[in-house]
């Protein structure tokens, strides 16, 4: 692992929530690691779990998923079901031998914006202990 | 999608708030080489009308029909840019926004990073934007009627001006009277007028305006829909008196065998009620209501021989057989004004207020002063020992608000003045007392508040700089423990009346209502408006707006402000008469779908069913979308095991290029 390595975190954000408490860290002018790329989505129930693949696939070496407090969603459930997929996905990574720790899922509200800035930092300071994400990298095939 | 994707990129510096951390230049020329792009441009402020002009004149000019803004949130400018690219032809939602300001210039500092970063969004919209689908919105109609919930004074007004317009209105009180809070004053701050004496006009009014149905003593149950078209369920609970016999005389109460037991919610716990009660003299509806925690017959099931109120009420209006009321009704818009708690000053211990009868807060002193209060206005308290009329006075202000230790940091922006009032109040009552206003700081910022704040101190009340750390009994005294921070002098302050300044609080109960309509909280808790500057009455729920202090702490004035403003806004769509309802809803693949109902079951809405077509020549089942109820959360879509359903603007191909863009991207 190069010193400078820093670690590419895609992250899917409800837009209720989550996207607009990251809204509100930046009207507060709260700082925090421009490592993180925001993928709006309209819930977090939205996310396919083959997403989390997907994206560690293309390359990215951590993925945050956050949305609305449980109980508060927007659509009354979608985080609950997102909870559940997440879950299950966390659980078959571990299985497969990615690192945990690159994945990880939040519930921020709209209000919270300090709460994104620590969301964020934990999310990318985990990542950067993971490491470089090499393991799904499609296989160079010679015809 | 057979024309080829044409895509305009423009770049806004936001004046120097993303310039000054993003080279915006850098990231137009990087633009101009992704895919598809034909132009790339920047300039000061995008939203403004030259920056729209500039887009419109691309469209037309270069034949875009994709473009990208890249500047702040989505949530703040996205209906602006969808207007003006439709205006120059485009459909609104050829449209991707790249959120640089307040996710990236905002919230970085190295500018190298921060320009990588936009570079990154940039390419992940223009990913994206290729792939979008022209949507049309549809338009449904509005039901010409609004919902208030809570009937103090903002509930009061909001549905007065509703009804005035010409519209139905709903006005649900949870508790046997319309009236609120500001019932409860006796003087308003900073014109003293009598607070009953302007209330009371508008209870009647709302009560007897043909628009207006007043549901009191009432719960909203159940709400669903969408604006526009709210189904509304609500719960009348039982008063056990028949409303339309009921003449309000009092008999009832006068001969109730727990007669004046019970302590009065409207006098704050310091005057008594019988179980059957109008809460106040002036209460509206006047129709006496009986309580179940404290009824004999309906706790005990026995009452004497006969319960005394059901022999001599001359209306026969006693029904101990009423059961709760269940009424449906449908509406266009939802205002909640169910307003605020008073702190509970037992939470802090130091004061007293639970152990010494001669602390009280600022809402039962608001009954002490009272003429209709329970000792009919005259200042009397208990010292532990005989009834006296208290000399030594000491308010003490900021309790409950503007404390970390107990979770308010905010500032409740009435104590000031009504301690300032009170303070008057005994004055007028009690020339010789002395009395004294511990406070932090003074905050009189309204219209007349300094005036009055200047009047109350030249009326001989003295105002002591300090936040008083104990109150102690010693003898029939209270003694204020507190340092005077002007003079840095410590002083014990043996007083005979303590009144305590507290803070306005989110209602215990607001939990329910924010479940009810999907509503969130800010973080003093109290309920979140859609934007703190340009839409203070709007909500994130698109048809609910916010009136009164269940919005934030706020004076009679701004309540009434507010109310007005949330019933002009709750206004547009029932004097429309339709509403927009979004296209971004679901849509289901008939040929890959494989009927097995997995969405079906995952969406909260009901917005999917199981229909049977003939797909060549076989009867098969698939899912299909109703889209007037389908509010494009796209669970059902991650839930599909053959991606068959999707989300519009928000499907797979549309995104798994954002996800590329983002990773492949280092």
């Amino acid at each position: 692992m190069s010193a400078n390595y820093e670690p590419n975190i895609v992250a899917f954000l409800c837009n209720w929530c989550s996207y607009a408490g990251a809204d509100l860290a930046g009207t507060s002018r709260v700082h925090y690691p421009a490592n993180i790329q925001v993928i709006r989505v309209m819930c977090s129930g939205r996310v396919n779990p083959l997403y989390v693949m997907n994206a560690l696939q293309q390359g990215a070496d951590g993925v945050l998923i956050s949305g609305c407090h449980p109980g508060d969603c927007h659509y009354m459930e979608g985080n609950f079901y997102a909870r559940r997929r997440m879950g299950m996905l966390k659980d078959l990574m571990e299985f497969v031998g990615v690192d945990p720790k690159r994945f990880h899922m939040s519930w921020v509200s709209a209000s919270e914006g300090h709460k994104w800035k620590e969301v964020v930092e934990k999310t990318v300071e985990d990542a950067r202990e993971a490491g470089p994400f090499e393991g799904f990298r499609r296989r160079q095939i010679d015809w | 999608m057979t024309e080829k994707p044409k895509v305009g990129v423009y770049v806004c510096h936001c004046g120097i708030n993303i310039s000054a951390t993003v080279d915006v230049e850098t990231v137009a020329d990087y633009a101009l080489k992704l895919p598809n792009v034909e132009v790339a441009r920047t300039y000061s402020y995008m939203c403004s009308d030259p920056g729209q002009v500039l887009i419109k004149n691309d469209i037309k000019e270069h034949g875009l029909n994709r473009v990208i803004v890249a500047s702040c949130s989505p949530r703040m400018h996205e209906p602006t840019f969808r207007k003006a690219i439709q205006e120059a032809g485009l459909n609104p939602y050829y449209l991707e926004m790249a959120n640089i300001r307040e996710q990236c210039s905002w919230v970085h500092e190295d500018m190298e990073e921060a320009t990588a970063k936009s570079k990154k969004l940039v390419a992940a919209a223009v990913a994206k934007v290729r792939l979008l689908e022209a949507l049309e919105s549809k338009e449904v109609d509005a039901e010409p009627a609004a919902l208030v919930i809570g009937a103090g004074i903002a509930g009061i007004q909001a549905a007065l001006d509703i009804a005035d317009a010409g519209f139905k209105v709903f006005l649900v009180e949870k508790t046997p009277s319309v009236g609120g809070r500001m019932a409860q004053l006796d003087k308003t701050f900073p014109t003293l007028d009598c607070s009953a004496c302007i209330l009371t006009p508008k209870m009647v009014d709302c009560a007897s305006h043909p628009n207006i149905e007043l549901l009191s003593y009432s719960e909203v149950e159940e709400i669903g829909g969408y604006i526009g078209n709210f189904d509304v369920k609500v719960r009348k609970k039982a008063r056990y008196v028949d409303f339309d016999k009921c003449t309000g005389c009092g008999d009832c109460a006068a001969e109730c065998r727990v007669k004046d037991r019970f302590p009065s919610e409207f006098d704050q716990g310091m005057g008594k009620r019988s179980a059957i009660y109008l809460p106040f003299p002036q209460a509206v509806p006047a129709k006496y209501t009986i309580d179940p925690e404290s009824c004999l017959y309906l706790t005990k099931g026995k009452c004497g021989k006969n319960p005394k109120c059901q022999e001599v009420c001359k209306a026969e209006a006693i029904n101990f057989d009423q059961e709760d009321e269940i009424v449906e009704f449908k509406v266009g818009a939802v205002i909640v004004a169910t307003g605020f708690d008073p702190f509970d000053a037992s939470r802090k211990p130091e004061y007293g207020y639970a152990d010494y009868p001669n602390v009280i807060t600022g809402m039962e002193m608001e009954r002490l002063v009272s003429a209709s209060g329970p000792t009919g206005g005259k200042v009397t308290v208990f010292n532990g020992e005989e009834e006296i009329e208290p000399k030594e006075i000491a308010f003490i202000k900021c309790v409950g608000s503007r404390d970390a230790s107990v979770g308010n940091e905010y500032c409740s922006r009435v104590c000031c003045m009504y301690v300032a009032k009170q303070a008057h109040l005994i004055r007028d009552k009690i020339p010789d007392a002395n009395i004294r206003v511990y406070y932090i700081d003074v905050r009189a910022f309204g219209k007349g508040f300094e005036e009055f704040y200047d009047r109350v101190r030249r009326e001989n009340v003295r105002y002591i700089r300090g936040n008083p750390s104990e109150i102690f009994k010693r003898g029939n005294k209270l003694v204020v423990k507190v340092e005077d921070t002007l003079t840095a002098t410590p002083l014990e302050d043996e007083v005979d009346l303590v009144v305590l300044g507290v803070g306005l609080e989110p209602r215990a109960d607001m939990r329910e209502i924010m479940d009810l309509l999907r509503l969130s909280q800010s973080p003093d808790k109290f309920f979140l408006e859609a934007h703190p500057k340009l839409r203070p009455v709007d909500t994130a729920t698109e048809g609910v707006f916010l009136a009164g202090c269940c919005q934030g702490p706020k004076d009679i004035p701004d309540t009434v402000a507010q109310a007005k403003g949330a019933a002009s806004s709750a206004m547009i769509p029932l004097a429309r008469g339709k509403v927009m309802i979004s296209a971004q809803v679901a849509e289901v693949n008939e040929a890959t779908c494989r009927g097995c109902g997995f969405c079906v079951n995952i969406c909260p809405y009901t917005a999917v069913e199981l229909v049977t077509i003939n797909r060549f020549g076989h009867e098969v089942e698939v899912a299909r979308v109703n889209e007037a109820l389908c509010k494009g959360c796209g669970s059902c879509s991650a839930g599909c095991l053959s991606d068959s359903i999707q989300p519009k603007s928000f499907r797979d191909y549309q995104i798994l290029p954002q996800i590329a863009a983002l990773g492949v991207l280092k």
